[in-house]
């Protein structure tokens, strides 16, 4: 298995460099986006407006956080299954996002459209949400709170563990 | 006459509340056990790689006081409320559901459960909203089984009434075609939890009955013992693997429960949950 430190924006020389079962450990800005969010920010394309986030720069993370206790730069954060967001995906690949994090396989037209669009999907590893906290220096409210565990979340990561789907 | 037993309210709202502090951090120490001996034997790289980060989540949650999942699930109760028992203080329904809300609380869980299912989809913001499945024994004993169970094992689950022709190669083939089937959706390796007879409904309930059984533990019924560890070796034969990633367990094991059924009917159930395995039991 090898391990590579990559650095956020992606670039294409870094999707080249890498194989389905490769370690990948992330540094930059991801965005929590789960059910709710998805569907939101795709209806705000289907309306012309504009994405309150940089797809192309950083990276989406499927994940729902639990509340941040006391003291805590974050609650517990872990992927949640990817598959629910597939018919959002081919969608928000065409405007510009570059990499996912979640878990679980991915359909045939995502898989197809992540080539297309030379984009990315991570794999990390779920349940293990208090050991992937550990990775994160800055955590914020970033959008729609009214979603509560479904609300886009902004955190900076430091060499957060994934893997390259196979 | 009955003795009748009489039970403070605040008794069970006190060992809710410590059960919830138990599970919510640690998975079942069954499931930790497995995990550590198939890390000892893990060839693999990757499946290496994960299942150690599975058993190093499980000793910084409970020391930093964070949930090990995010998904801290619904809370889902088996309860034997023992005929001779009487609750005093406030009722049994009212104090689990305020037990469970400050547990929320305390130990800083995530709301997961929305109002309805399908217009606002609006999120519980105040309540623990438990699923509590309840039953009634002789005696004067108040047995309680607390699970959190995670959406994305859940949404893994299957249900079949399957005809009465089916046998046990049939009964394998369905469970490790679904199990194999959802691959790493489910978060892999998982405990697999089958109901086996009764009706559309009680199959469902044994599944999940099935679940909170002792991880690992045998089948009294040794035709039954048998086909668990068949269903249990073809799944992880055919490597899914550890998040789906194609090496390491799939499953860590199978657990049966079964019920008498109508002369025309085979249901059969499926349950599955994450390696996250949270649930606990007391007696009152």
């Amino acid at each position: 298995m090898k391990t590579h430190k990559i650095s956020l924006p992606l670039s294409s020389e870094n999707i080249l460099s890498l194989s389905p079962g490769d370690k990948v450990l992330l540094t930059g800005t991801l965005y929590t986006a789960r059910d709710k969010a998805h569907r939101r920010l795709v209806d705000l394309i289907q309306q012309g407006k504009p994405l309150p986030l940089p797809l192309s720069e950083t990276a989406i993370f499927y994940c729902g956080p639990s509340p941040i206790p006391p003291g805590k730069i974050c609650g517990a954060i872990g992927p949640t299954t990817s598959s629910r967001m597939d018919t959002y995906t081919p969608t928000l690949l065409e405007h510009g996002l570059k990499v996912m994090i979640g878990k679980g396989e991915r359909s045939a037209t995502v898989k197809e459209a992540i080539k297309q669009h030379q984009a990315l999907y991570l794999v990390a590893t779920g349940g293990v949400s208090a050991y992937l906290s550990t990775h994160v220096t800055k955590f914020e409210l970033f959008l729609w709170p009214e979603f509560g565990a479904e609300a886009i979340y902004k955190m900076e990561v430091v060499d957060f563990p994934c893997y390259v789907s196979n | 006459m009955k003795n009748v037993l009489f039970i403070d309210s605040a008794l069970l709202y006190e060992k809710l509340v410590e059960a919830l502090g138990q599970i919510y951090c640690r998975p079942d120490e069954r499931v930790l056990k497995l995990i550590r001996e198939y890390e000892a034997n893990e060839t693999h790289p990757l499946a290496k790689d994960m299942l150690q980060t599975i058993l190093r989540n499980a000793d910084i949650a409970c020391a930093e006081g964070l949930p090990c999942c995010q998904d801290t699930g619904t809370p889902v109760l088996f309860i034997e409320k023992g005929e001779d028992l009487c609750l005093c203080g406030d009722d049994i329904l009212s104090t689990i559901e305020s037990a469970l809300e400050e547990g929320w609380r305390k130990y800083h869980l995530r709301h997961s459960l929305v109002e309805e299912p399908l217009f606002e989809r609006k999120i519980i913001k105040d309540r623990a909203a438990p699923v509590i499945h309840w039953e009634v024994v002789p005696g004067e004993g108040l047995k309680v089984k607390l699970a959190l169970k995670g959406g994305g094992a859940e949404n893994m689950a299957a249900h079949y009434m399957l005809p009465t022709s089916t046998d046990v190669d049939g009964i394998v083939a369905k469970v490790v075609e679904h199990v194999v089937g959802v691959g790493g959706q489910p978060c892999p390796p998982v405990i697999v939890g089958i109901g086996l007879g009764g009706n559309f409904e009680s199959s469902a309930i044994l599944a999940k009955k099935a679940l909170l059984e002792p991880t690992g533990r045998e089948h009294p019924d040794p035709r039954y013992a048998e086909l668990e560890k068949k269903i249990l070796s073809e799944i992880n034969r055919q490597g899914k693997g550890v998040m789906g990633m194609g090496a390491g367990p799939t499953a860590l094991a199978v657990q049966i429960l079964t019920a008498p059924c109508h002369i025309a009917s085979l249901p059969l159930a499926i349950n599955l949950d994450c390696h996250a395995h949270r649930h606990t039991s007391f007696t009152l």
